[in-house]
C-alpha cells in the first residue's frame, strides 16, 4: 500500500481545512481501505473523521423531518426505533446488506459514497475511465454480466451498488454538505450523477466537501405502513444486489394516494422514475399496474453486454416491490430482510 | 473429556463415540498457533509480486525503487535469484508439480510470482512489491476451454488419469431403447481455506525449519530438501494445526520456495503469508471441465451403455488433468463402459486435486445425466438408480469390500419423504408461492490407503504416548485417531498423549484422498497392538502373573488391563505387571499401508445417498437449498460427531459448486475479476438449511483392519447433481452448466 498522511482533525472546520487535493475522507474504511489495499485507489491524506462525535447523532427536527449524522453507522441506524417506524424501508434496506460486522464499520456518508464493484474499477491493472480517467472500459467487452441496463454510456457501464440510497432515494432524502465554501444542501437524485463522458465524477460534491449529514423529509413517512425494499441476490444473504427495488406507497381508502419506487443495482445511481410513479397514483393496486409501472420504469434500458436479463429482472423486481409495499409492511423485520425467502405468510419473524 | 452418547460400543471404548474436537478450545480461544502466528526473533517479511498478464515476458521491474524504500532488504528477480539444487521445471517425484520460482522472465499464468520483495516489516515489502511496477511483453491469452486444441494422452498416473472402457460401447448405444447426449460444464473453483499458504522459514547452517500448513508432513520436506540440496532429514517441518487444505497443502509450492530462499540468504527467518487475491494463481485449482455424457437404456429403463468424455483444462507447463469422466467407473451396473479424458493447454495455473478430484466434476454431471434418463423413462430417479444397481463392480465384476448402498437410498428417501415426490416437474409450490423441487443424486468416492507409521510407549505410571506426523486439516484427525490409538492400547483417553503434525514424528502419510483415518489410524493401532503384545510376553513370562505361561496366545488390552484373548478370566493390569517386573517404558511400533493383493481382490469406496430441496422464486429466479439429506455408507465410523461434521462439510461444498463458486476471467487480459470473497462466493450461514446427514453402519472386513473407508470427499459428490436435479424439478428447465445463476432461469 502506498504511504499516505493520515489526519485526525477534531472539528468539521479542521477537517475542511485539512483538506487537499489527492485526500480523502475516512469514515468507516470498509471499502476504501480495501480498495488502497489492492492499489486501486491511492489517497496521499486520509482525513479520518472518527473523533467528530458531532457526525454521530440521529435527530427529530422541529419541522418532523430526521436529522441522521454522517458517521451514524449502518448498523445503529437501522437499529434506531424512529427509523424503523417511519422509514422501516431504509432499515430493511441497510440490513440487507454486507454484514453484521461490516454494518458495525460502515457510515451513512460512507454508504453514499461506496465505489462501484465493477471488477475493472477495483483492478488497478484494468482500463477504467471512472478511476482513471481516459484509459476506457475494459467492461464494455469483458466481465459485464451484472453491470448496468440504464443510464450507461460508452465511458462507463458500473453501477451504485448501495442498497441504502436505494430506498433514500425514493423517500425524497437530502443530504447536508460543508466545504471551503459553505454549507449547502443537495436533492439525493442529484447526488450521483450518471457517468455520461465523465464517469470520474460520481457525486455532485465539490472538491473538499464533506457530507455531514442526511435528511429524510417528514412527510415521507406517510409511506411507513406500506414501504418494502426488496433484493434478488446470487445468495441469501452477503451478496450485493444484482437487482433491487424500494418501493412505497400512501394508501388512502384502498387506493394509491401516492407511490414512490427506485431500483438499485441496474445503474450509475438509484433509478426513479416519475412518470411510471404517476401510473400508480389513484390506482387501486393490482398485479397488473405494477408491472404497468415496472415497464415504464425500465423504458429505455439497453444491455451494456452479456446483461439483458438484468432489464427483464428489473421489471420483475420492480413489480414484486410494489405488490409487497401493497401488502403492507411487516410488523416486524423478517430475518432475512429484503429477501425472495422472507417468508410472506405465516408469523413474522425475528430480526 | 468431553461428552458422550449412550449407545453401544462398536469397538474398543473410544472409537464410535462423538468426542468434541480436543484442539477445539485451542482453536476458538486463539490459543492454537497457526503457522503464519509465529514470529521468531530477527524476522523479516517476504511479498511476492503477481504477475499482472497471464502469457508473455517480463521486461521491466523497477527494482531501484524498490531497493530504495525504507525497510526493504532484499529484491529477489530471475536476474539475482540464486540458483536451487532440485529444477523446478522437472517433477522430483510423481506427486508433485512444476512451480514457478523465478527461473526466467516468462509469464504463464495471472498471479504468477514474477519477484519476491523481503522487509523488516510487511507494509516495507508490500510497499516494495509494488513500486517494482513490472512492464511486459504481452502475448495473446488463452483461458477458456475453446481457446486452444484439445489433445488426448497416455495416462500416466497422477494427473494423467487413464479412462476405461470395459464391455462394447458401440453395441450398447446400438441397442439402447432411449438415450441422451448431454454436455455439462463445470467451472473453475480454487481452493481457498480460511488460513490461506503460509511458511515460517528459519535456517541454522544446512537445517531448514519450516512452520508451514502441510497435509503431507514429510512429503514436504522431501520435496523442500530437494530445491536446497539437503537431506531431507535436515528440514523440520512443524504443522500442528492448519486452516484448512482442500488438496491444496500437500504440495510444495512457488512461493514458499522462495521465502525459504531468502531466508537462506538473509541469514535470518522469513515469513511469508499468501494474500488472499494471491490465492488465484500459484497454488492449485479445481480445472473447469465440459463433459459429454452418451448413455442408454433399454425397455427396463437398465443402462445398456455409460460413455462418458471428459474434457478438463491444464496449464502450458505441467498436467493435472481433471479426472472427472473417472467418476463413472465403479457405479452403475452398464452392459458398456467408457470413460475418455483430454485435456487443453491454458495460459492459467496448473490445477491440482481439490477436494473430491474427479469425483466432485464428475458426479455432478453424472448424477444429472441419470436423472434426464429417468425422466425419458418416466420413471421416478431413485427407481431409476435402483435399477442399475450395480452388485459388482461394473466392468471387472470385482465383489465390493462392502456397499451398503441401498441402505443408504432406503434411509435417505425415508428421512427425506422422497415417496411423495410428483414425477413430473414445476407441480409445487410452497405456502409464499416459492417454486418447490427434489432432487437426488448418487455419492461415490473410493477409499484407498496410503503409508503410515506410528510408535506407542507406554509408561509405567499407566499413560502412554503415541507419535505419528499425521496432520488436522481442522477434520478432526487429532481427535479420531487417538480415539484409535487409545482403543489399541486399551487404555481411556486422558491416560494418552497424543503427538502429531511435526516432522521430527514417524511418517503418518498424507491427509488426502480420505484416507488418512484408515492409513494413519491404522498404523497406530498397529503400533498400539505391538505394545499390548510385548507387554503380554513379559506378564506371560513371569511365574506371579495371571497370564504366566500364555505366551504362544494373543493379548487384548481392555481399561488398562491385558488379556489373554478369549479368555476373560485370564487378566492383569498394565501397572500390575510394570511394577513387579520393574518394566520402564515399552515402545511399540507400527505401520499401514493396503496390501496389493488386498486392492486387486476386492473394489473398495464409499457409498451414499444425497436428497435435495430447492425453493425458487418463479419470477426473479433466486434459489435456495432449503433441506439437504445425505445417507452415506462409509465402513466404520470412529466418531460420528466429527464424521458427520465432515459430510456436512462436504455437502456444503456441494452447494457451493451448484450455486456458487466460479472463478470467472476476463478472456483477454487471462486475469480472474473476482479473485476476493466479495466476488468469489461460497456458501453463507443462511445458504445453509436443512442440513441432515445419516451414517449407515457397514462392517467392512477387507478394507483395513480397523474398517474405516473415510468421509472427507464423498460428501461433495452427489450433492451437486441432487441439486441440479431439484431444480429441475422444481423449475422444469434443466440447466447444464454449473453453478446455476439466477439469469439461468430468467432466460428464453
Amino acid at each position: 500500500m502506498k504511504s499516505f498522511d493520515l489526519i485526525r482533525p477534531a472539528t468539521v472546520q479542521e477537517a475542511i481545512a485539512a483538506w487537499e487535493p489527492g485526500a480523502s475522507w475516512l469514515g468507516g474504511g470498509t471499502n476504501l481501505v480495501d480498495l488502497m489495499k489492492t492499489g486501486a485507489l491511492e489517497p496521499g491524506k486520509l482525513i479520518d473523521l472518527g473523533r467528530l462525535a458531532v457526525l454521530r447523532d440521529v435527530e427529530t427536527l422541529p419541522d418532523g423531518s430526521m436529522r441522521i449524522g454522517a458517521l451514524v453507522s449502518n448498523a445503529d441506524l437501522a437499529d434506531n426505533p424512529e427509523i424503523l417506524r417511519r422509514y422501516p424501508m431504509v432499515s430493511e434496506a441497510l440490513l440487507s446488506g454486507a454484514s453484521g460486522q461490516l454494518r458495525n464499520m460502515a457510515t451513512v456518508a460512507g454508504n453514499l459514497m461506496q465505489r462501484t464493484r465493477c471488477a475493472y474499477f477495483q483492478d488497478p491493472y484494468a482500463a477504467c475511465n471512472r478511476r482513471a480517467p481516459g484509459t476506457g472500459c475494459d467492461a464494455r467487452e469483458g466481465e459485464n454480466a451484472n453491470l448496468a441496463v440504464l443510464g450507461w454510456s460508452d465511458a462507463c457501464i458500473a453501477t451504485n451498488p448501495s442498497d441504502f440510497c436505494v430506498p433514500l432515494s425514493a423517500l425524497d432524502a437530502v443530504v447536508e454538505v460543508a466545504g471551503p465554501s459553505g454549507e449547502r444542501e443537495i436533492a439525493i437524485g442529484d447526488f450521483h450523477l450518471l457517468p455520461g463522458d465523465t464517469p470520474e465524477r460520481e457525486t455532485a460534491l465539490q472538491p473538499g466537501e464533506l457530507i455531514v449529514a442526511l435528511r429524510l423529509p417528514a412527510a415521507s413517512s406517510g409511506f411507513a405502513a406500506n414501504a418494502r425494499y426488496l433484493k434478488v441476490r446470487e445468495r441469501t444473504s452477503f451478496a450485493f444486489a444484482i437487482a433491487s427495488c424500494a418501493a412505497a406507497l400512501r394508501m388512502e381508502g384502498g387506493r394509491i394516494a401516492e407511490a414512490r419506487f427506485a431500483l438499485g443495482a441496474l445503474a450509475a445511481k438509484p433509478w426513479r422514475v416519475s412518470e411510471a410513479e404517476a401510473l400508480l397514483a389513484g390506482q387501486a393496486p393490482d398485479a397488473a399496474l405494477f408491472e404497468r409501472a415496472a415497464n415504464a420504469a425500465l423504458a429505455g434500458a439497453t444491455a451494456s453486454g452479456d446483461n439483458a436479463w438484468k432489464i427483464e429482472l428489473g421489471r420483475r423486481t420492480a413489480a414484486r416491490a410494489l405488490a409487497m409495499a401493497a401488502a403492507g409492511t411487516p410488523q416486524r423485520m423478517p430475518a432475512l430482510p429484503a429477501s425472495v425467502f422472507a417468508a410472506q405468510a405465516g408469523e413474522p419473524a425475528h430480526v | 473429556m468431553s461428552d458422550t452418547l449412550a449407545r453401544p460400543m462398536r469397538f474398543g471404548s473410544n472409537s464410535g463415540q462423538p468426542l468434541t474436537r480436543r484442539d477445539g478450545i485451542a482453536k476458538v480461544t486463539g490459543a492454537a498457533t497457526f503457522a503464519g502466528d509465529n514470529s521468531p526473533e530477527g524476522l523479516l517479511h517476504a511479498v511476492f509480486v503477481p504477475a499482472t498478464i497471464a502469457r508473455g515476458h517480463v521486461t521491466y521491474l523497477d527494482v531501484e525503487s524498490a531497493e530504495r524504500h525504507p525497510g526493504v532488504t532484499c529484491v529477489l528477480t530471475p536476474q539475482n535469484r540464486p540458483p536451487l539444487q532440485g529444477d523446478p521445471s522437472a517433477k522430483p517425484t510423481m506427486f508433485s508439480f512444476r512451480i514457478e520460482v523465478l527461473q526466467d522472465d516468462t509469464v504463464r499464468y495471472a498471479g504468477q510470482p514474477i519477484a519476491l520483495v523481503v522487509g523488516e516489516t510487511l507494509e516495507a515489502a508490500t510497499e516494495g512489491a509494488r513500486l517494482l511496477s513490472p512492464r511486459y511483453e504481452v502475448e495473446p491469452v488463452r483461458t477458456s476451454l475453446d481457446d486452444n486444441e484439445a489433445f488426448g494422452f497416455e495416462p500416466a498416473g497422477f494427473g494423467l488419469p487413464a479412462g476405461a472402457e470395459h464391455g462394447d460401447v458401440e453395441a450398447g448405444h446400438a441397442a439402447s431403447a432411449k438415450s441422451v447426449d448431454v454436455t455439462y460444464e463445470t467451472a473453475a473453483q480454487y481452493h481457498n481455506a480460511m488460513e490461506t499458504h503460509a511458511v515460517v522459514a528459519s535456517w541454522d547452517g544446512d537445517r531448514l525449519t519450516l512452520d508451514m500448513p502441510s497435509q503431507a508432513l514429510m512429503m514436504s520436506c522431501a520435496g523442500y530438501a530437494n530445491f536446497f540440496g539437503i537431506p531431507p532429514e535436515n528440514v523440520t517441518l512443524s504443522s500442528p494445526y492448519l486452516g484448512g487444505g482442500f488438496g491444496s497443502k500437500a504440495f510444495v509450492t512457488g512461493p514458499q520456495v522462495l521465502a525459504i530462499l531468502a531466508a537462506r540468504m538473509a541469514g535470518r527467518p522469513v515469513k511469508l503469508m499468501l494474500t488472499r487475491q494471491q490465492m488465484f494463481g500459484p497454488v492449485g485449482h479445481r480445472g473447469a471441465t465440459r463433459q459429454r455424457l452418451r448413455l442408454g437404456i433399454d425397455e427396463n429403463a437398465e443402462l445398456t451403455v455409460i460413455d462418458h468424455e471428459g474434457l478438463a483444462e491444464t496449464s502450458t507447463f505441467d498436467d493435472f488433468v481433471e479426472p472427472a469422466a473417472n467418476a463413472s467407473q465403479g457405479l452403475y451396473a452398464a452392459r458398456a463402459l467408457r470413460s475418455t479424458h483430454r485435456a487443453v493447454r491454458l495460459d492459467i495455473g496448473t490445477p491440482g486435486p481439490m477436494r473430491a478430484p474427479g469425483e466432485a466434476s464428475g458426479s455432478a454431471a453424472l448424477e444429472c445425466a441419470i436423472d434426464e434418463l429417468a425422466e425419458l423413462a418416466g420413471i421416478d430417479p431413485l427407481e431409476c438408480r435402483l435399477r442399475n444397481y450395480a452388485e459388482t463392480e461394473p466392468g471387472t465384476g470385482r465383489p465390493y469390500s462392502s456397499k451398503a448402498l441401498r441402505e443408504c437410498y432406503s434411509q435417505g428417501a425415508a428421512r427425506f419423504g422422497w415417496a411423495d415426490r410428483p414425477l413430473e416437474p414445476r407441480q409445487v409450490r410452497d405456502e409464499n408461492g416459492l417454486l418447490t423441487g427434489w432432487g437426488m443424486g448418487t455419492a461415490f468416492f473410493p477409499a484407498p490407503m496410503f503409508a503410515a507409521e506410528a510408535t506407542a510407549t507406554l509408561r509405567p505410571d499407566g499413560t502412554a504416548l503415541v507419535e505419528t506426523s499425521a496432520a488436522d486439516m481442522g477434520q478432526g484427525a487429532w481427535t479420531a485417531l487417538a480415539q484409535i490409538a487409545a482403543d489399541s492400547l486399551g487404555l481411556p483417553m486422558d491416560k494418552l498423549e497424543f503427538r502429531a503434525g511435526h516432522s521430527s514424528l514417524p511418517d503418518g502419510g498424507i491427509a488426502g484422498g480420505s484416507g488418512h483415518t484408515a492409513t494413519a489410524g491404522g498404523a497406530l493401532h498397529a503400533a498400539g497392538t505391538d505394545v499390548v503384545q510385548q507387554l503380554g510376553q513379559i506378564a506371560a513370562a513371569d511365574p506371579a502373573s495371571p497370564l504366566h505361561g500364555a505366551g504362544n496366545g494373543r493379548f487384548v488390552a481392555r481399561e488398562s488391563r491385558i488379556y489373554l484373548e478369549g479368555d476373560d478370566t485370564r487378566s492383569e493390569a498394565f501397572a500390575d505387571i510394570m511394577a513387579r517386573t520393574g518394566s520402564a517404558e515399552i515402545t511399540g511400533s507400527g505401520s499401514a499401508s493396503r496390501p496389493p493383493e488386498d486392492a486387486e481382490r476386492h473394489a473398495m469406496s464409499s457409498h451414499g445417498a444425497v436428497f435435495a430441496e430447492v425453493k425458487v422464486d418463479p419470477e426473479l429466479g433466486q434459489m435456495r437449498v432449503t433441506r439437504l439429506v445425505g445417507a452415506f455408507a462409509a465402513g466404520r465410523i470412529i466418531n460420528p460427531r466429527l464424521a458427520e461434521s465432515q459430510l456436512m462439510g462436504g455437502m456444503i461444498w456441494g452447494i457451493s459448486f451448484a450455486l456458487h463458486e466460479e472463478a470467472k476471467f476476463d478472456h483477454r487480459s487471462g486475469r480472474i475479476v473476482n479473485a476476493d470473497f466479495a466476488g468469489y462466493h461460497v456458501p453463507v450461514n443462511a445458504d445453509v438449511q436443512g442440513l441432515e446427514v445419516i451414517t449407515v453402519h457397514e462392517d467392512d472386513p477387507f478394507v483395513n483392519a480397523l474398517g474405516i473407508k473415510g468421509v472427507g470427499e464423498i460428501g461433495v459428490t452427489g450433492t451437486v447433481g441432487a441439486i441440479g436435479n431439484a431444480i429441475r424439478h422444481a423449475t422444469g428447465r434443466r440447466i447444464r452448466r454449473f453453478p446455476i445463476r439466477v439469469e439461468d432461469l430468467l432466460a428464453g
